[in-house]
C-alpha cells in the first residue's frame, strides 16, 4: 500500500501521524521483576542498531553506563521548588500544613516544622498562605549525567541517597531523547510510578523476563501495566534454560509475541560481571538483537496501520 | 523487644527473595513482611493463606465536574503535573494528588476524591504470621504502603510476643527502600559480584548510613567473579561493614524456586548449609535470645 493512502486511512482511525511520518522508534525496556537483564537487553540493543541513543531512566539504580569506558560527565542538577517560610510575615495558623497532602508541613508548640524529602513541590502552600509568607526556592533531587560513545549518547539520571521521589529525574532525562534517533529507554524495575513514567510515551515495550516462577508471576503484573498504558510490547526470555517452559506457555496463550529468548550461558554472566556488552565479546550475538529490532519494526508497523 | 531486619541489595535479582525466604524457614517465633510491594514475590514459595485484607487508600485524586466547570483555566494553569490539557481536560495517570487545583477552582468544580490504591494482607504461612500486601498498577505513595504493612507486622509481634521480623525488601534507593529500613535493627545488603551488583550495593550501603542503620553484607554468586568478590571484600572492610558469608552459584536455589520452596527445605546440600551458617551470624548480630 503506497504511504500516501495510509496516511489517510491512520488519520480516520485516529492514529498519530506524527509517530508514523518518523521513521525512529522510542522503545523501553522494562520488568516487574528485577535483576532480569534489562540493562544487558537495553545496551546491547542500542549498540546492535543504527543511529541509537540509551536513556537509563533507572534514577534509583542506573547501570548502562558501567558498559562504557568513559566516565561519565556532568549535564544539570534536577530538583523541584520548595517553600521557603518567611517567619515574620508567618504567623503560624497552620492552613499550609492543613493543606499540604504530603504531610511535609506541620505547626507543633507555635513552631513550623518543613520536612523538605516530602515536600512535590506542588505549590500550594504559597498559594493558600494569607499573609504571603511562603516563596520558593530550588531542591535539588539528583543530578543528569552523559557519557556512552561519539555514535551512541548516553543519557542517565541519578537520584540523590536519602531522597524517595526520583519521578521528576525521569521525566527531565526523558525530555533528552532526540526525536531524529532511535531511542532505548532502560526502565526501573517494578510496576510503581517510576515505572509506568519510563514506560509512557514510547512506541514500544520490551519486557524481560527470565522462565521461572518469579519471572513469569511479574512478567504478568508488567503485562497488565503495558497493557493499562496502551503501548505495543513483545517479550524477551532471558537465562532460557534456568527453569522451565511456563512463561512461553504464557505468551502463546495471550497471544503476546515472543521476541527473542537468550540462552543461560556462563560467558554471557562474565562478560555481564566485568561490564563488557554481549555484542563486544560475542560479536555473534549482534545478529541477535538486530533481530529483535526488526520484529518490534514490523510489529509497530502492522499495529500502527491497523 | 521484638528485633528486626530488612533484606535488600539495590539491584534487583541479586537473589533476595530467596535469602529472605530461606532465612524465614530458619527463624523462630517471628513475623514475615513481604515489603517489595509492586512486584512481591515470597507468597510464590512461602504460599500465605490470607486471614484478612485491607483496602490502602494512597493519596486522594482530582474529580472534575465538567457540568460546574467554567473553563477560567486556573487548574490547568496552576498544575505542576501536567494533568490538566489546555482545553482543562484532566489526566488522571498524571495527578500527584496535590489539591492545587481544588485548591484554585472558583466554582468548586474539582473535589479530591479517595481511590483504592492497593491491598494489604495479614496470612498464615507454615513458618509464621506474614503481612504482604498488592500496590495497583503505576500508583504513587508506595512507600506509605510499606510503611503500613510494617505497622501493622509490629502491632502482631507485640500482641503474640514475637520475637522477630524479617522484612524482605524491594530495588532501588527510593520511597519504597526508604521505608523498608528506617528504624530496622539489622540491615542484610545481599551483593552480586558484577560491576552493577557493587555500583548498586555502594548507594545501598550509602542510604543505609543515611538512616543510621547497622548494616552488614553476604556476597551470592561469589564464584562468578572472584576478582570483584575480592574487591566487594576489600570496600566493605574500609567501609567497616561486616561480610558475613558468601554463597556460590547453585542451580539449587533455581530447581528449590520451581518447586516452589526455600532452599532450605528443598535441599540438604552445601548452599543450604552456606544459607545456615550466614543466618546463625545473622541471629547473633541481632543478639536474639
Amino acid at each position: 500500500m503506497e504511504m500516501g493512502r495510509v496516511m489517510i486511512m491512520a488519520e480516520a482511525a485516529g492514529i498519530n501521524i506524527e509517530k508514523m511520518k518518523r521513521d525512529t522508534m522510542k522503545i523501553s525496556v522494562a520488568s516487574g521483576k528485577g535483576g532480569t537483564g534489562k540493562t544487558t537487553i537495553s545496551v546491547n540493543l542500542a549498540l546492535s542498531m543504527d543511529n541509537a541513543m540509551l536513556i537509563d531512566c533507572d534514577v534509583e539504580e542506573p547501570n548502562c553506563h558501567l558498559f562504557f569506558k568513559e566516565p561519565m560527565e556532568r549535564v544539570r542538577e534536577i530538583g523541584i521548588p520548595i517553600p521557603r517560610f518567611d517567619l515574620e510575615k508567618c504567623d503560624r495558623c497552620g492552613k499550609c500544613a492543613e493543606f499540604c497532602q504530603y504531610n511535609a508541613i506541620a505547626i507543633i508548640k507555635n513552631k513550623l516544622l518543613f520536612f523538605e524529602e516530602l515536600c512535590h513541590g506542588c505549590g500550594g502552600c504559597k498559594i493558600i498562605c494569607p499573609n504571603d509568607a511562603v516563596s520558593e526556592t530550588e531542591h535539588v533531587l539528583g543530578i543528569i549525567e552523559k557519557g556512552g560513545m561519539e555514535e551512541m549518547e548516553l543519557y542517565h539520571g541519578l537520584l540523590k541517597i536519602g531522597e524517595p521521589f526520583g519521578v521528576p529525574i525521569i521525566k527531565a532525562v526523558k525530555e533528552l531523547a532526540s526525536p531524529d534517533k532511535n531511542i532505548i529507554f532502560d526502565s526501573p524495575p517494578g510496576t510503581a510510578c517510576p515505572a509506568v513514567e519510563a514506560m509512557s510515551d514510547s512506541d514500544f515495550v520490551i519486557l524481560v523476563t527470565e522462565p521461572t516462577p518469579f519471572g513469569l508471576h511479574d512478567l504478568k503484573l508488567a503485562v497488565d501495566v503495558v497493557r493499562n498504558i496502551g503501548t505495543p510490547f513483545g517479550v524477551v526470555i532471558n537465562r532460557a534454560g534456568i527453569g522451565d517452559n511456563r512463561v512461553e506457555i504464557f505468551c502463546e496463550e495471550d497471544g503476546i509475541p515472543l521476541l527473542a529468548t537468550i540462552p543461560n550461558d556462563l560467558d554471557i554472566a562474565k562478560l555481564y560481571s566485568k561490564g563488557i556488552p554481549i555484542v563486544e565479546g560475542i560479536p555473534e550475538f549482534k545478529q541477535e538483537f538486530i533481530k529483535i529490532y526488526d520484529k518490534i519494526k514490523e510489529i509497530v508497523k502492522t499495529q500502527g496501520v491497523e | 523487644m521484638v528485633k528486626q531486619i530488612t533484606i535488600i541489595s539495590g539491584k534487583g535479582g541479586s537473589g533476595k527473595t530467596t535469602l529472605t525466604a530461606a532465612f524465614t524457614a530458619l527463624a523462630k517465633n517471628l513475623v514475615i513482611v513481604d515489603a517489595d510491594v509492586d512486584a512481591a514475590d515470597m507468597h510464590l514459595l512461602l504460599h500465605p493463606q490470607i486471614r484478612s485484607s485491607e483496602n490502602f487508600h494512597g493519596l486522594n485524586v482530582a474529580q472534575k465536574n465538567d457540568d460546574i466547570c467554567t473553563d477560567c483555566g486556573l487548574c490547568y494553569d496552576n498544575c505542576r503535573y501536567s494533568s490538566f490539557d489546555s482545553d482543562n481536560t484532566l489526566h488522571l495517570e498524571k495527578c500527584e494528588g496535590c489539591a492545587v487545583c481544588e485548591l484554585v477552582c472558583p466554582v468548586g468544580a474539582i473535589k479530591m476524591v479517595q481511590r483504592v490504591a492497593g491491598e494489604s494482607y495479614v496470612s498464615d504461612t507454615r513458618f509464621g504470621k506474614m503481612v504482604h500486601a498488592k500496590m495497583h498498577p503505576g500508583e504513587e505513595a508506595t512507600g506509605k504502603l510499606v510503611a503500613l504493612v510494617r505497622e501493622k507486622a509490629r502491632k502482631i509481634a507485640e500482641k503474640e510476643e514475637n520475637d522477630l521480623i524479617i522484612i524482605d525488601g524491594p530495588p532501588g534507593t527510593g520511597c519504597t527502600v526508604i521505608a523498608s529500613i528506617t528504624g530496622v535493627d539489622l540491615v542484610l545488603i545481599v551483593i552480586e559480584p558484577t560491576l552493577s551488583g557493587i555500583h548498586d550495593a555502594k548507594r545501598m550501603i550509602e542510604v543505609a548510613r543515611h538512616f543510621q542503620v547497622p548494616t552488614v553484607a553476604c556476597i551470592n554468586k561469589y564464584d562468578i567473579n572472584e576478582e570483584n568478590t575480592a574487591d566487594i571484600i576489600e570496600f566493605c572492610k574500609a567501609e567497616g561493614i561486616g561480610v558475613i558469608g558468601k554463597l556460590a552459584y547453585d542451580e539449587t536455589a533455581t530447581r528449590a524456586m520451581m518447586d516452589e520452596k526455600t532452599v532450605v527445605e528443598f535441599s540438604v546440600g552445601q548452599l543450604a548449609a552456606d544459607i545456615k551458617d550466614i543466618w546463625k551470624k545473622l541471629e547473633k548480630e541481632l543478639v536474639i535470645s
